[in-house]
């Protein structure tokens, strides 16, 4: 059963048409992958799925209704991770995820410490984010997903920077999300350590256009 | 709500931690303000008739240094990505941060006025008067330089860019401001002024954050 699709896809950054005529599907507890070389539209395809930046052609549809026609509702059931991390330095690692769940209008003690085993962070809690090396900023930026879970996620390249055991850790918590019917998008240019359908955005990058 | 609540604690947590713009804006109230005696001479007449604009003005130019900082962090970071995608209206977001920019700026601003009417010799008659329309006045400057703060977001130099943009916005409540302060000092009704005030704000409160959060949106694309 696909739940996220979407039809015929076209995105545009500034004056540059980035891809179009892009489909894509994804069925409960499945995976896809974006692959591509730089600049051929991966982020841009993640950031329209977000719903931050409209597609100028193309529908995409969740459970056959348009997104568009209920954005709250597909903004609550989606996490997006970008390029950056989005963690407070100022905070310590745990504030953080207390702080992204009370955003989210929940209160789960137990979700929080989960997480913050998943992702092997327990000594760090009490630590300020600004004290964290990159790789173990971007595992608090994961372990939000643990914490305020949703059933969509949206991941930009989400093991820069991890090494052998983040991924590891990473590739763990995306197979126990999708046994539970979850789905993910990701992005990235070496081995996420996820098997899943594969989206080769090259395909998509129109031909350059006659300057007219 | 919660999360609205949320969001100003965290601001506000975050002002703490980090030694914020508060106390500069502080600071600078206070220097700027002082700094007129001296250019002006101290005549006590003339300070004192200009005193109510003296404490306007720069009260304005102290809410213009604090405020373009605003969304700056979060864009940089990538929160704003996060902020833009909570269940929360993105306008309600905008709202929760500027409360808690009001609260650390604004709100101390407005009470350190009558202590700085004092050292420019205003008559004591206009300090309840300038205290309130302080606090109606400044909200409005908080939630009109959010605005700028989100247009300006990602511009080169946007501070400067920043100030044309907003100080014009601001003439209304710098007039109002200032002459209910001075109808109280001459012995005038301060009501009609600060009804205005009132107004510019309640005004301010749906507006601006609607269109802080469309520029934002802007921003993010």
């Amino acid at each position: 059963m696909t739940l996220f699709a979407g039809h015929d896809l076209a995105c545009r950054r500034g004056e540059r048409l980035v891809f179009a005529g892009l489909s894509f599907r994804v069925a409960a507890g499945g995976a896809l992958l974006l692959r591509g070389p730089n600049g051929s539209g991966k982020s841009t395809l993640l950031r329209c799925m977000a719903g931050l930046l409209a597609p100028i052609a193309g529908t995409q549809t969740w459970s056959d209704r348009p997104i568009a026609l209920d954005a709250d509702a597909h903004r609550g059931r989606l996490r997006y991770l970008g390029h950056q991390d989005a963690v407070k330095p100022a905070l310590t690692v745990l504030e953080n995820l207390v702080l992204w769940q009370q955003l989210h209008g929940r209160r789960d003690a137990a979700a929080i410490l989960q997480a913050l085993a998943a992702l092997g962070l327990d000594r760090l809690a009490e630590l300020p984010a600004r004290l964290l090396s990159a790789g173990q900023r971007r595992r608090v930026a994961l372990a939000r997903l643990l914490a305020a879970p949703a059933l969509l996620w949206l991941l930009d390249e989400p093991t820069t920077a991890l090494d052998d055991d983040g991924v590891a850790c990473f590739a763990r918590m995306v197979g126990d999300h999708r046994a539970t019917g979850g789905l993910v998008v990701l992005s990235s240019h070496g081995d996420p350590g996820v098997v899943g359908d594969v989206l080769a955005l090259a395909d998509f990058t129109p031909a350059v256009e006659a300057e007219s | 709500m919660t999360a609205f609540l949320a969001l100003v604690r965290r601001d506000l947590q975050l002002a703490m931690r980090q030694g914020s713009d508060a106390a500069l804006v502080l600071i600078f109230y206070l220097l700027a303000v002082l700094l007129f005696p001296f250019g002006v001479g101290p005549e006590p007449n003339i300070l004192a008739r200009i005193s109510t604009g003296v404490l306007w003005v720069t009260a304005l130019l102290a809410a213009l240094l604090a405020i373009e900082r605003l969304f700056v962090s979060e864009y940089e970071d990538g929160s704003l990505d996060q902020l833009a995608l909570l269940p929360l209206p993105l306008s309600l977001v905008v709202l929760a941060k500027i409360l808690a920019h009001w609260l650390l700026t604004g709100l101390p601003l407005t009470l350190l006025a009558p202590f700085l009417a004092i050292a420019l010799g205003m008559d004591q008659a206009g300090y309840p008067v300038l205290v309130l329309a302080l606090a109606l006045g400044t909200p409005t400057l908080s939630l009109i330089g959010g605005l700028g703060a989100a247009l300006t977001l990602g511009a080169r130099r946007g501070g400067a860019l920043l100030a044309l943009v907003v100080l014009p916005l601001y003439i209304p409540a710098l007039i109002f401001g200032v002459a209910a302060v001075d109808a109280s000092l001459s012995g005038l009704a301060a009501i009609p002024h600060l009804a205005i005030l009132g107004a510019l704000l309640l005004a301010a409160i749906p507006l601006c954050p609607w269109a802080t959060a469309a520029a934002l949106r802007q921003a993010l694309e």
